[in-house]
């Protein structure tokens, strides 16, 4: 199972801070699809990119079960 | 040189006095602050205060990343970067930058980086409480 950290818009959207796909292996091209099929929301927004163990992920990036994963909406501190 | 960075999410109040006694280095003849507060309008509506929240661990390694580019980048000595989580009010800090450097120039320049670089990659996001509501800022076309 995929575990996904959600912040900001993205935990309003999934309505919890954190979300699941029950799969061992998924692209970061994939897990998009899947929150913006199972979220619509999602495609509302500016975007978001997705972290993989506290690194931003590139689209082609393969994430497995067990990784640290979050979604990250567009940033807006200082 | 020695050269050093610190950065930290906090819960609390800045102090701007910890933020620059982290920068003073005896071979430096320049200190740029960059202090971040939080004003009471945006885009035509009154702002009640801010909420900040924070991926901190994630947040922490890309304030690292920032800090150490400017010391790579422009040759500065220490680097400080704080930032606040939770609730900040009018006219409270939201964050601040300190970096020192041998000559002013060098300084300036990796503050402004620093800040500007902050906003775009560090995972914290502002969502902001107006009179009548609340949003998060940039989340939306």
């Amino acid at each position: 199972m995929i575990n996904i950290k959600c912040f900001g818009i993205a935990k309003e959207i999934v309505d919890s801070d954190k979300a699941s796909i029950e799969r061992q292996t998924i692209s970061v091209t994939d897990l998009r699809q899947h929150m913006n099929e199972q979220y619509k929301a999602f495609t509302q927004i500016k975007g978001y990119m997705v972290a993989v163990n506290q690194e931003y992920a590139t689209d082609d990036q393969i994430i497995n079960a067990g990784d640290e994963v979050a979604i990250i909406p567009p940033v807006s501190g200082g | 040189m020695n050269n050093s960075i610190n950065v930290i999410i906090s819960e609390d109040a800045l102090s701007i006095d910890q933020v620059y006694q982290n920068a003073v280095h005896e071979s430096c003849g320049g200190i740029c602050l960059f202090v971040g507060t939080v004003r009471n309008h945006n885009k035509g509506k009154e702002v009640t205060h801010l909420d900040f929240e924070t991926y901190t661990p994630m947040a922490v390694k890309e304030m690292k990343k920032i800090a150490e580019q400017a010391i790579e980048k422009f040759g500065v000595q220490q680097v400080s970067i704080f930032h606040r989580s939770g609730y900040v009010g009018i006219k409270d800090i939201a964050v601040i930058i300190a970096v020192s450097s041998v000559h002013r120039d060098a300084c300036f320049e990796a503050c402004q980086y620093a800040i500007d670089t902050l906003k775009e990659t560090v995972p914290i996001w502002k969502k902001e409480h107006l009179e009548d509501g609340s949003y998060w800022v940039g989340a939306r076309p």
